[in-house]
């Protein structure tokens, strides 16, 4: 199957200008070329072979697509990659470090928060969002904040132990810090 | 799903928006928070031959007060802006209710107050929520603004009356004669999903006494019902049981729903008494407490 980001430059040039944009994914700076309706869910998996973002029902409803827009959760199916010119994306590759898992991650590995794991990336990059703004959220607080976010297997009970888990963890580490401060 | 091709413009002035729209012959359409019209283009309900991408330009993310009183809603302020402001509670309760109901937490970050106004869906959370204030709609053109009130927008679904060159730069709503009330309740099957019922209502007290009402209802008929016999039985009066049964009735009586997979007719017509008296009788406790 040939995607539509690689049909595209043969098709395009006739009468709608491919447009130049630059965007800084998971801190790199990307520069491409695309047709303005190249979706920005498509140009993150295939323009660029980030394929932890994933593409569900495609119609705005699962939130498996979700990706960080300046640190706001966005559904990328829903946006066009036009749009991300000058802004920053982070996909669900950009969470763990070199060296280590991202607590969020430790957290749905710990707790099982997944079965088939379709909807992870974007349950765990709402969850960013979430632990940003509040690192100390209720049960009720995660449930609110992932409610955007589908999940057929799971029940969401796993995931929702795997967020506050992932909380926890956090504020143990910004603990420690403070300690290592003091010292 | 792949939309139609489209040229792409980035305006940075509302002028220069404006302007590409005047050009387009009517072939434009206006991208702001894309929450509805991506996926309309996405399905082929919507294939505009250019798209004016409003989101570079500075100035329109506001939601304020002036002094006068009146409420200003920019362009570019999105439901989540509303649904994180504390304060917005104090300013406009009907506002601050419905914010966190529209849509998705992740819709909410980039879906915009204006325009889903202006994309009329007869299931629109926030036509029902300005009806109840009796807000307008400010659009600006080449000959400059002109303010429409939102009861006459909208003139059938997904359709409303702005002009193909003018572009919606703000909704307002004009300032209270009395301390304002009010709450949205929205039935819903699952988050997300469109109201099976939604009730909008609309205070303003002077002690316990309603000097204003506005009551919208959402997801009950072919359009946004604005139940006006209901809230004008309200006013002149303090809130008591026999005056918000008399409303709830009232509102119940004027709404048109059909029968569907979300609930017969008679359920939704039940759902907007219950919703119309439990908004009222909450009204009523923080009224009765205050004074």
């Amino acid at each position: 199957m040939t995607s539509l980001f690689e049909v595209m430059p043969a098709e395009t040039a006739v009468d709608i200008p491919v447009r130049k944009l630059t965007v800084n994914v998971n801190g790199k700076q990307e520069t491409l070329k695309v047709e303005p309706r190249l979706l920005l869910a498509h140009m993150i998996r295939q323009a660029l072979g980030l394929t932890g973002t994933h593409v569900g029902c495609d119609t705005t409803n699962c939130g498996a697509c979700t990706v960080l827009f300046d640190g706001a959760p966005v559904k990328s199916c829903t946006m066009f990659a036009v749009q991300a010119d000058g802004h920053d994306i982070t996909t669900v590759e950009g969470l763990a470090s070199a060296s280590e898992l991202d607590p969020i991650q430790e957290g749905f590995k710990d707790e099982h928060g997944l079965q088939c794991g379709f909807c992870t990336p974007g349950m765990m990059l709402s969850a960013k969002a979430l632990l940003t703004e509040n690192p100390n959220p209720t049960e009720d607080e995660v449930r609110w904040a992932l409610s955007g976010n589908l999940c057929r297997c799971t029940g969401y009970q796993n995931i929702v132990k795997a967020v506050l888990l992932a909380a926890e963890s956090l504020q143990h580490q910004e603990a420690s810090k403070d300690e290592g401060e003091t010292l | 799903m792949y939309p139609s091709r489209f040229s792409y413009e980035a305006p940075t002035t509302v002028k220069e928006a404006i302007a590409l729209l005047s050009k387009a012959n009517g072939e434009a359409k206006v991208l702001a928070g894309g929450q509805s019209l991506v996926p309309m283009m996405k399905l082929r309900f919507a294939a505009p031959q250019i798209l004016v991408d409003i989101n570079n330009i500075p100035g329109l993310a506001f939601h304020s007060a002036d002094p006068d009183g009146t409420y200003r809603i920019g362009a570019l302020c999105r439901h989540v802006d509303l649904e994180k402001d504390v304060e917005l509670a104090a300013q406009q309760p009907t506002m601050a209710a419905a914010a966190p109901v529209i849509a998705d937490p992740i819709v909410r970050t980039r879906g915009t107050v204006v325009g889903s106004l202006c994309h009329a869906d007869p299931q629109g959370d926030w036509a029902s929520v300005m009806s109840a204030l009796g807000g307008s709609i400010v659009a600006e053109g080449p000959n400059g603004r002109r303010t429409i009130p939102c009861s006459d927008f909208v003139n059938g679904p997904f359709q409303n009356l702005l002009e193909p060159e003018e572009l919606a730069v703000e909704a307002t709503v004009p300032p209270p004669v009395g301390t304002r009330a009010g709450g949205y309740l929205k039935l819903e099957r699952r988050i997300g999903d469109f109201a099976t019922a939604g009730v909008a209502v609309s205070l303003e007290l002077s002690g316990e006494q309603v000097v204003r009402a506005g009551i919208g209802l959402t997801g009950v008929g072919p359009s946004t019902i604005c139940a006006d016999a209901a809230a004008e039985t309200l006013v002149g009066q303090a809130l008591d049981q026999s005056t918000i049964e008399r409303a709830a009735q009232l509102a119940s009586d004027v709404s048109q729903p059909r029968s569907d997979h979300r609930g017969s007719e008679a359920y939704k017509r039940h759902i907007v008494a219950t919703f119309v008296t439990r908004i009222l009788s909450n009204l009523q406790s923080a009224t009765e407490q205050a004074t």
